[in-house]
């Protein structure tokens, strides 16, 4: 993938991700992980390569990849000035084609699910970043997704919100697309990890595989240094 | 499709309705020059002519500024979290700009109600008409903005935008009849579609309905929102907008 004005952000990244499994991006800022989850999520068209993403051709079908995928972008995507639950239904709507009734109904359902019951009535920019982030999560998942690809979900979080929202995502039994930068949220989460470092895989497989006796911070050093 | 439109169109209603100032601030510059300049240009033209205007103006500043909206959601995440949903470009960017339409229907209608207190004596059936051009133009307007402002900087597009309002709106004959310019000035506003709704919407206060400058501002306009709608879907569903 090359940004007009010439910066190459991604060249030939290949990875799969088989049902079910939570498969973690690790990599530098600037590596280009946001950039592909960008492209896997239809929201940025990659120039050369091709992808199946939740059964569908990235090209020739991204309306069936975007009903089949939920996307949480880096940084959060919850609206500022506008009640949480307005914007959750509107997404539930889109997102599900729901009916305000069920839309509702789903929305308040999610809530429970993420500890956010009572919020609805609160603006975006009045909640805490770890409800912001479950919010975010909200979004990604109103519609029943078979594939969630989070984009540093947990960064800028404090260590308890942190592991509230790993709780969330592992006990979501659908297959996850993450990416992070600690390194124990990482080892902790994912069944398997690539390491991604100026726009390629440098290295991938399961945490324990990437350690090989090590401590994973030791393996990320040596593998980005 | 149309129901996803129709779903966005009630999410942003709701929310611009519920902040009344917004929508009477958009309304008030407007509403100043026909209070307190209407009186003195009624003193060489008429209501039926500054009236037209002041609705072309109104338009400009509120439907023309729709782009800021843009550029917050755009900021917060909020552009890519409904981007990546299954729901079509095409409605994603007319629910918002139906939206502003709609707000711009209903400042224009008070604008017209003060007229009517001041003095403005145009045919029903007339000002009618010309609220239907109001809802076109508005349409062509924000979807142009939105273009705009998802194709400049986005510290850009503020000044930008309320920048490029004002020669549209002089160049439009808004506030003093295009004929009386000279040559170079006349010819100029010629290239401004917005001065053949103008002048379409003078006739049709002045109750004159079926005449050449009716049909021509009518093409014009028509013609206009087909490209800036065109515009607008082309660059909204752009793959890096
Ligand atoms: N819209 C853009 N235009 C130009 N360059 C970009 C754009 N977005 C990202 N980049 C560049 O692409 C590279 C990868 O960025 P990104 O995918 O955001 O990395 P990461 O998410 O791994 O931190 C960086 O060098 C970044 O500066
Ligand atoms: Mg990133």
């Amino acid at each position: 993938m090359t940004f007009k004005g010439g910066v190459e952000a991604v060249r030939g990244i290949s990875l799969d991700v088989a049902p079910g499994e939570i498969v973690g991006f690790l990599g530098p800022n600037g590596a280009g992980k946001s950039t592909t989850m960008r492209m896997l999520a239809t929201l940025l068209r990659p120039t050369s390569g091709t992808a199946t993403v939740a059964g569908h051709d990235l090209l020739s079908d991204p309306s069936g990849v975007r009903r089949g995928i939920g996307y949480v972008g880096q940084g959060t995507s919850v609206a500022p000035f506008t009640p949480i639950g307005e914007e959750l239904v509107l997404q539930a709507q889109l997102a599900a084609r729901l009916g305000l009734d069920e839309a509702r109904a789903r929305v308040r359902e999610l809530m429970a699910l993420l500890d956010l019951e009572g919020l609805e009535h609160r603006i975006g920019a009045s909640l805490s970043g770890g409800q912001q982030r479950r919010v975010d999560l909200a979004f990604g998942l109103l519609h029943k997704p078979s594939l969630l690809i989070l984009d540093e979900p947990s960064t800028g979080l404090d260590p308890a919100s942190r592991a509230a929202l790993w709780e969330h995502v592992k006990g979501l039994g659908i297959t996850v697309l993450l990416s992070t930068h600690y390194l124990e949220e990482a080892d902790a989460l994912c069944d398997r990890l690539y390491l991604i470092d100026k726009g390629v895989v440098t290295a991938s497989g399961t945490p324990a595989e990437l350690k090989a006796g090590r401590t994973l911070d030791e393996f990320y050093l040596e593998a980005t240094r | 499709m149309i129901r996803d439109t129709g779903v966005l169109l009630r999410h942003y209603l709701r929310q611009v309705f519920k902040q009344k100032y917004g929508l009477v601030i958009t309304a008030a510059q407007p509403l100043f020059f026909l209070v307190l300049f209407g009186p003195l240009f009624t003193r060489i033209g008429s209501w039926e002519v500054l009236v037209p205007g002041l609705i072309i103006q109104l338009g400009l500043m509120s439907a023309g500024m729709a782009g800021f909206g843009i550029v917050v959601d755009k900021r917060f995440g909020v552009l890519d979290r409904l981007r990546a949903t299954r729901t079509s470009r095409l409605a994603l960017l007319l629910g918002r700009v139906l939206s502003n339409a709609a707000v711009l229907l209903v400042q224009a209608t008070a604008l017209i109600a003060v007229g009517y207190a001041l003095g403005l004596r145009a045919p029903v059936v007339g000002v009618l008409l010309g609220l239907a051009m109001v809802i076109v133009l508005g349409i062509s307007l924000a979807s142009l903005s939105y273009a705009a402002a998802l194709s400049v900087p986005k510290s850009l597009f503020p000044s930008l935008a309320s920048t490029v309002v004002v020669p549209l709106m002089l160049l439009s004959g808004a506030f003093l009849p295009m004929s009386m310019a000279p040559d170079w000035l006349y010819a100029l506003s010629r290239a401004n579609p917005f001065t053949y709704s103008v002048d379409a919407m003078r006739e049709l206060f002045a109750g004159h309905f079926l005449t050449p400058t009716v049909a021509v501002g009518v093409a014009v306009t028509a013609a206009f929102t087909a490209v800036s709608l065109l515009v607008g879907t082309r660059i909204f569903g752009r793959a890096n907008a």
